[in-house]
């Protein structure tokens, strides 16, 4: 028989291929992750505590256990992520024995390494990071991420670093296209990132893997906002089940998702939904509360 | 010549790629009217669940199921496929197929992602003999067929490319492999010639 397969970046990067045009729902049990399904989500990330409750019950915030994980899994056929701790490679390995789908090695829980990210080409799923700016972004693809995420500011309900970061990656984009070839060495040494990705980049105007938005994103409007700046896709994490009425919500989100571009269907779409979650003032935060500023 | 690709949610833009690689005029179908005036339909990869329940809210699974039905040539990869089937097994409830190909479709049937695999191919495009690099990605398995659906490629024995009328169905990503030679198949079907 042939040769099969498996594990290979192309299948990694696929599956986030995959998952574009679509909402990716956080939930913490898997009624919530039924709702989600039902409501039209591509795929859920199954998590202990959403980012914000992890926000205000402070502590170490950590993988969530395994058996919450494997009665989500049991119960949607969409693809299932979780998340780990950044540098934690062995959460990483517990969830690849677990068979989720993507691992998301996330600043929203607490960091196990405050050096080092996990070097995510030794697994077999695919992982997600997010990033603030293209050499935060180039960094985590060359340790082997098959997708990026803006950081935004995770459970703060409050879309605007997720804009932030869209914004400084796309304008950091369409400054590499503009550089001529013997700048780019320079270029890769100020960003902090491999020369052959600041090539690709420069070379085809955008990164070589699919790139969501997540971060802080609530409304309907929020996640068309995102689209419309260049999202592939969009991560809503407490904005759904933190709102009044999360089905009709997230339901309202994906189909937002879908007409990003449609302003008609996002106005029907936005309409009656209850209240949002409450949402912060990040600028009123202190800087040592900052999820974002985690990763390096 | 004008081939719609459906653009709810998915792996569009591969299609689209591959269309202009191929010479092949697209445009983006994402309401009921807009099918109108294609010659080609392209039911991309994505997820089924999703790509289904937006068909419905925004009726568009009524008038596509009537083109396609009316000899509107399909061109479906994964996802796409599942939708496209008669019957599911396994999770009717979380789907409801337009139920124009003559297939029996299991979801995820290889497993999970970490079960995804690549692996060479061989498939028949009107007789001539192709070989493709097979990208199945959580991918589903045909696992019953009838009524006049020709299986154009096999692997381990279950069909994973079958034609039927003008409708080619894969459970594979040709969008995602390199060579456009399933393209100009499908090009060749919209013309009428195979």
């Amino acid at each position: 028989m042939s040769e099969i397969l498996t594990g290979t970046f192309k299948l990694k990067v696929g599956l986030a291929e995959m998952l574009k045009g679509g909402v990716i729902m956080d939930v913490t049990s898997a009624s919530e992750a039924k709702i989600a399904e039902q409501a039209g989500a591509v795929a859920v990330m199954a998590l202990e505590r959403v980012p914000a409750d992890i926000r205000k019950e402070g502590g170490v915030a950590r993988m969530a256990d395994p058996q919450k994980i494997i009665e989500i899994m049991d119960t949607v056929s969409i693809p299932v992520m979780a998340k780990v701790r950044i540098g934690h490679f062995v959460e990483a390995q517990i969830l690849e024995a677990l068979g989720v789908d993507f691992i998301d090695e996330s600043e929203v829980l607490t960091p196990a390494d405050e050096e080092f990210h996990i070097n995510k080409h030794l697994f077999k799923v695919p992982c997600v990071c997010g990033a603030r700016d293209l050499g935060e972004a180039l960094r985590r693809i060359a340790e082997g991420a098959a997708m990026l995420r803006t950081k935004g500011e995770a459970g703060t309900g409050n879309v605007v670093e997720a804009v932030r970061h869209m914004r400084k990656i796309q304008s950091e984009i369409k400054r590499l296209t503009t550089l001529g070839e013997e700048e780019l060495v320079a270029e890769a040494k100020k960003l902090g990132a491999p020369l052959e990705l600041v090539s690709y980049v420069h070379n085809n105007g955008k990164l070589p893997v699919p790139n969501f938005a997540a971060g802080g994103i609530a409304t309907p409007a929020d996640a068309a906002l995102m689209m419309q700046l260049g999202a592939e896709s969009v991560f809503v994490g407490s904005g759904i089940f933190k709102s009044e009425d999360p089905e009709k919500r997230a339901k309202a989100i994906v189909e937002a998702v879908a007409y990003f571009d449609d302003p008609e269907i996002l106005a029907k779409v936005s309409r009656g939904l209850g209240e949002s979650m409450r949402g912060i003032d990040v600028s009123k935060l202190p800087q040592d509360e900052l999820l974002q500023t985690r990763g390096w | 010549m004008k081939i719609g690709i459906l653009g709810i949610q998915g792996d569009v833009d591969l299609h689209r790629k591959k269309l202009e690689e191929a010479g092949l005029d697209w445009c983006i179908v994402k309401k009921a009217h807009e099918l109108e005036g294609i010659d080609g339909f392209i039911l991309p990869g994505g997820e089924s669940t999703t790509i289904s329940k937006m068909l419905e809210r925004y009726n568009m699974d009524k008038v596509l199921k009537e083109k396609i039905v009316d000899g509107l040539p399909v061109l479906a990869t994964c996802a796409g496929t599942v939708l496209l089937a008669s019957r599911i097994e396994d999770g009717e409830e979380e789907i409801s197929p337009l139920g124009i190909l003559s297939i029996k479709i299991k979801r995820n049937a290889y497993g999970r992602q970490r079960e995804s695999f690549e692996v060479p191919l061989k498939i028949n495009l009107g007789g001539r003999e192709e070989k493709i690099v097979g990208v199945f990605i959580r991918a589903p398995k045909i696992v019953e067929f009838w009524n006049g659906v020709d299986v154009l490629g096999t692997f381990e024995e279950s069909p994973v490319m079958v034609k039927q009328g003008k409708i080619i169905a894969m459970t594979f990503h040709p969008e995602l492999s390199d060579g456009v030679a399933v393209y100009k198949f499908f090009e060749e079907i919209i013309k009428g010639s195979v």
